[in-house]
């Protein structure tokens, strides 16, 4: 999932301070599992936001909705309405739905509620972790499914580095050694030759080195 | 000045402060009428939204009352919930309202007591912290989809 951490009330209620009316925009996929951006935290948020222009003498009006996505048009057109009556946006789904809500109504501001953070998978209830970094070219099905890019914090494609120590990450020893896993992983797979094999310097150009990525389906596409 | 009596939102766990309350009342033990009681099957089901829906609706001060450690019937509603009373204080910190109008409190069945005693200290405490302070404005909600 696309993980997201709600950003300080204090931004939040800086950016929302010209505005009387505004719709407060929740979605229903990632964010709503990673606890960032789905109803609930759009009832708590909007509490809180209320409860702090109350404070000042203000009375925000805030319109909650949650979309089932938010990063596809068919469902950023139900805002139509709702959002003829606001005056801005705030969406607490990931960048891309906060990028659609721009794109369709390009007349209201919108501003993000979240900080977009990783591609992760939660560890447990409560903690998600980092795991893929988009690169464009899997290489999980060497690595025995322990991805090199995203969790060693060197990106190093042959081996660990020198300051791998005791299954942990010289950079942070919070976190495991990406090596460390993929060794471990070989061995329990059977397939500790792949570590052998000198993995070529990794082509960047399917990942963020192209520029922004486009995926077309011929068969899909209109 | 009129005196402020504050309104306190207590969520009550079923197996330990409700009847702890209940017990209050059987032994006719005085406690200020300002606490208004939620029953709740665990002190586990209360989440950070109705704490803060409380409050917003406005609530001068809130309780969440759980069961004593290692006591939950659940096993571990009243840790949980002691960790939804930790980030709503946080956020009402943030926003200026002050997390100490939230509390958590432990106690069990038998306590009467300690149910009225809790009743008194957070009703003082919130009387002298004065009223909610987003109280005096209740905008008209355009909806609530909650
Ligand atoms: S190798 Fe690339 S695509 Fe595969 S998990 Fe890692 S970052 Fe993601
Ligand atoms: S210790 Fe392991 S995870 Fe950390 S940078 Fe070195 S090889 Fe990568």
């Amino acid at each position: 999932m696309i993980t997201a951490e709600r950003k300080p009330m204090e931004e939040l209620i800086e950016c929302l301070r010209p505005y009387h009316r505004i719709l407060l925009v929740g979605c229903n996929e990632c964010v709503t599992v990673c606890s960032a951006g789905g109803r609930k935290e759009v009832g708590i948020l909007s509490s809180a936001l209320q409860m702090a222009f109350m404070k000042e003498g203000k009375t925000l009006e805030i319109r909650e909705i949650t979309l089932e996505r938010q990063c596809d048009p068919e469902y950023i057109e139900e805002l139509v309405t709702d959002i003829s009556q606001a005056e801005a946006v705030m969406s607490m789904a990931c960048g891309c739905g906060v990028q659609e809500i721009a794109k369709r109504f390009k007349e209201k501001p919108v501003f993000p509620a979240v900080n977009t953070s990783f591609m992760g998978a939660s560890e447990q209830q409560g903690v998600w972790a980092e795991r893929c970094q988009g690169c464009g070219d899997c290489v999980l099905g060497i690595t025995g499914g322990i991805c090199p890019v995203a969790r060693c914090s060197k990106q190093l494609f042959n081996g660990p580095c020198g300051g791998s120590t005791t299954g942990k990450c010289e950079i942070n020893p919070d976190i495991d050694c990406a090596w460390q896993l993929i060794w471990d992983r070989m061995k329990a797979l059977g397939i500790e030759e792949n570590y052998e094999k000198n993995m070529p310097p990794k082509d960047w150009r399917t990942s963020r080195g192209g520029g922004p990525r486009t995926i077309i389906r011929e068969d899909l596409a209109k | 000045m009129e005196k402020f009596e504050p309104v306190i939102v207590a969520f009550c766990c079923n197996y330990c402060a409700y009847t702890a309350a209940d017990m209050a009342g059987s032994k006719r033990l005085c406690y200020p009428p300002n606490i208004k009681i939620i029953r709740v099957p665990c002190s586990g089901k209360v989440d950070a939204i109705h704490i803060i829906k409380a409050l917003e609706k406005g609530a001068d001060g809130v309780l969440v009352a759980g069961c004593l450690e290692g006591d939950c019937h659940f096993k571990n509603g009243n840790i949980e919930a002691s960790k939804k009373v930790t980030y709503i204080k946080n956020l009402l910190d943030e926003i200026g309202i002050g997390g100490e109008r939230v509390e958590m409190v432990l106690m069990s069945a038998g306590m009467g007591e300690r149910f009225a005693q809790t009743a008194i200290d957070i009703t003082k405490k919130i009387r002298v912290l004065g009223p909610n302070p987003a109280k005096s404005f209740t905008p008209d909600k355009a909806s609530n989809d909650l």
